[in-house]
């Protein structure tokens, strides 16, 4: 046996370099506003980078009044967007009707562009049946899924189901955290939709926390971009809080998969500027203004405000208008949303089964007498 | 009408379903060219096509929640899950997902979903895939769980459970598989999800039982009568919902009742029969309610599985001890 010898496999090579083509986050506009890539900037008209801008501010309009309902015990768990708006606007703006949406629970403000109602939003957080009303109407988007990685196997499914109906110009998109990213749903995902070569788009919005854990003790891998690879599925980083950025990856994404290409997986580098939840979490608890700093000199209304602003296609007094309107819809959805019917369990129990089984017959008798008084 | 093995009138069923409903779509691991590890599945491919009849990764959530994906799709799935024991795997799917979205939507989501999968004793495989873990299953709203035990209803049912358009658990009894011939109808028919059914009449004394174990009861009803003791056998089919109905107008007649089941003791069928019984119709009883089951411990290592299984000796020793109450 040879005393000293060349590594057979160059395994740390491998490993630091493993991630190096997934390490380079598409960017448009940086924080200062700076437009860093003028050939993708030149792809919006006025008229669009106009449409950005305003759907980030209802996004953080609603957020906001949402926190003013939480805070005064009108709604029930509520999961803050604040700091994610040019991720999630940016991937809604570029989805189409027909596209088959699976949320989880911090995705409500993509949710409401996709068809659903702000009214409809309350009603998911306060607990209350007709907060899926949106199916009726034909909206094609599942609930906000709590149980995180389940969106990723539906979503998969739903995307084999359209390729199977053979529709045109139609994909299934999901979302999921940086946290989501562990479970084991999350690969099966992403894997049987590449198996299948099925159109959709998997989303992941890395905003850097699952509540108090911090993205690093997830995984050591260094993107979530590069997860998607050992299924053959191509994935991308983009910055997070450039909505240009995030739009026009998302929009990439849903050409690629819509033309038979199969699944595609982007990362957004994002942040949650606030607590996991309404019910309680303190960040304070996990993580520093030091640590927090940095990002929030990151927030994507801040640099795309800029650019507007330079344009001369945006002023504070316009902001102020809109936010003001979008605050007065957000509180009559809450009001038609608080004069919803009270729920009945003789209800359930006839949504439990097509055929109540005796058991559930015996109990509908049962509470509708109790109803009836 | 022909014989057929209770896996032949499993096959058959699908065939027909396959052949009704464009939209059902038959899917899992080794299901497609293999036609599934038992062939429960043989043929089904060449006959349908790959689009309807296909191979998965190995993945049992991912399984079950591309079903549900499918179902909002407009399709029809039957999804296989190889053997009982790996549905361990995709309990969220089931349990936490595809049963709760009739509730969730209000009736405006179904989801039409069949989950077949092959369990129980007595063919000395592998850990976790004999297992036979219905009581984990029959406490979820909105699933049904079924499991024939002969050929005509394996077919009929699994018809049934295809058209139904709530999940379906349907167990296929790996024993049952191929040690059972029955006259069973050409073409299509259903069997009932939710109704037990007397397969033997008798006046002395009522065995509830489903799946192998109502063979094992049949036995022992044959045994008896050369006594002069005459056993009723009821089958349930449905383990969720429980056919009370059937069960409560045996026991009006024979006043005593042993319910065997082979599956461990603790939270399964077998309790919720008993607890109806207790609950609803116990002064028709003249003696306790008997049960034979498994041990509550881990379903054994193969060698030990005949010390484990309960069988008709342990059901004619308590429909004796409960006869002679």
């Amino acid at each position: 046996m040879a005393a000293k010898s060349k590594h057979v496999v160059d395994f740390a090579k491998i490993k630091s370099t493993m991630s190096d083509p997934y390490k380079k986050p598409v960017q448009v506009i940086d924080e200062t506003g700076k437009i860093v890539n003028q050939e993708l900037f030149d792809q919006f008209s006025d008229d669009e980078l106009v449409t950005l801008m305003e759907k980030m501010v209802w996004e953080r309009a609603l957020h906001e009044q949402t926190m003013n309902f939480s805070r005064q015990g009108r709604l029930g768990f509520y999961a803050p967007t604040y700091g994610e708006e040019a991720s999630e606007m940016g991937i809604a703006h570029a989805m189409k009707k027909q596209d088959y949406l699976f949320p989880a629970y911090r995705d409500l403000p993509q949710l409401i562009q996709h068809g659903a109602t702000v009214k409809e939003g309350y009603l998911w957080s306060k607990g209350h049946y007709q907060a899926y009303d949106y199916v009726r109407r034909g909206v094609r988007a599942f609930i906000p899924q709590i149980i995180i990685g389940a969106q990723y196997v539906q979503s998969a499914g739903a995307a084999l189901g359209i390729k199977k109906n053979g529709e045109k110009d139609t994909i299934a998109y999901t979302f999921t955290g940086d946290g989501g990213t562990s479970q084991g749903d999350f690969y099966e995902g992403i894997n049987f939709a590449s198996s299948f070569q099925a159109p959709e788009v998997f989303f992941v919005q890395n905003n850097g926390w699952a509540i108090s854990v911090p993205r690093k003790t997830q995984t050591a891998a260094e993107t979530l971009a590069q997860k998607g690879v050992a299924s053959g599925v191509p994935g991308v980083q983009v910055d997070g809080m450039d909505i240009l950025a995030t739009y026009l990856v998302a929009k990439e994404a849903r050409d690629f998969a819509v033309a038979g290409n199969g699944p595609v997986l982007v990362e957004t580098l994002t942040y949650r500027f606030g607590a996991h939840s309404s019910a309680g979490d303190d960040p304070s608890r996990y993580r520093t203004k030091e640590q927090e700093k940095p990002w929030f000199d990151r927030d994507p209304l801040i640099r795309l405000r800029k650019v507007l602003t330079d344009k001369k296609l945006w002023d504070q007094d316009k902001e102020d208008k809109l936010v003001a309107q979008y605050k007065d819809e957000f509180k009559e959805a809450m009001k038609d949303a608080e004069a919803a019917p009270k729920q009945k369990v003789s209800d359930f129990l006839k949504n439990t089964f097509e055929v109540p089984t005796p058991d559930v017959a015996a109990d509908i008798k049962k509470y509708e007498a109790k109803e009836s008084k | 009408m022909a014989k057929m093995t209770y896996i032949k009138a499993i096959t058959n069923g699908l065939d027909q379903v396959l052949q009704d409903d464009p939209k059902t779509l038959i899917f899992g691991e080794d299901v497609g060219k293999n036609g599934g590890v038992f062939r429960t599945t043989e043929g089904l491919q060449d006959k349908y096509g790959e689009d309807r009849v296909f191979d998965t990764p190995l993945a049992e959530s991912g399984i079950l929640g591309m079903s549900i994906g499918l179902a909002l799709t407009g399709w029809r799935p039957i999804p296989e899950i190889q053997f009982m024991g790996f549905t361990m795997e995709a309990v969220d799917s089931v349990g936490g997902q595809m049963s709760r979205n009739r509730f969730r939507f209000s009736g405006d989501v179904t989801m039409p979903i069949t989950i077949r999968t092959p369990f129980g004793g007595g063919t000395h495989t592998a850990e976790l895939h004999g297992d036979s873990l219905e009581n984990l299953f029959i406490g979820i709203p909105g699933l049904r769980v079924v499991t024939p035990a002969n050929p005509y209803d394996a077919k009929g049912m699994v018809i049934s459970a295809v058209e139904n358009n709530d999940p379906v658990l349907f167990m296929e009894n790996l024993k049952l598989y191929r040690s059972m011939k029955d006259e069973v109808p050409d073409g299509h028919y259903t069997v009932p999800l939710d109704k037990a059914n007397v397969v033997r009449e008798g006046s002395d004394i009522t065995v509830v039982a489903y799946s192998a174990e109502v063979n094992e009861a049949l036995k022992v009803a044959d045994k008896l009568e050369k006594e002069n003791i005459s056993v009723e056998v009821i089958d349930l089919r449905s383990l969720s919902p429980i056919d009370d109905e059937t069960i409560f107008a045996s026991i009006d007649k024979t006043h005593k009742v042993v319910i065997a089941q082979e599956a461990q003791k603790m939270a399964g069928a077998g309790a919720k029969v008993a607890s109806d019984i207790a609950e609803n119709d116990i002064m028709s009883l003249d003696a306790p309610i008997g049960r034979v089951s498994a041990p509550d411990s881990i379903f054994p290592f193969a060698m030990a599985e005949n010390d484990w299984l309960p069988n008709a000796d342990d059901i004619e020793a308590k429909v004796r001890e409960i006869l002679n109450y």
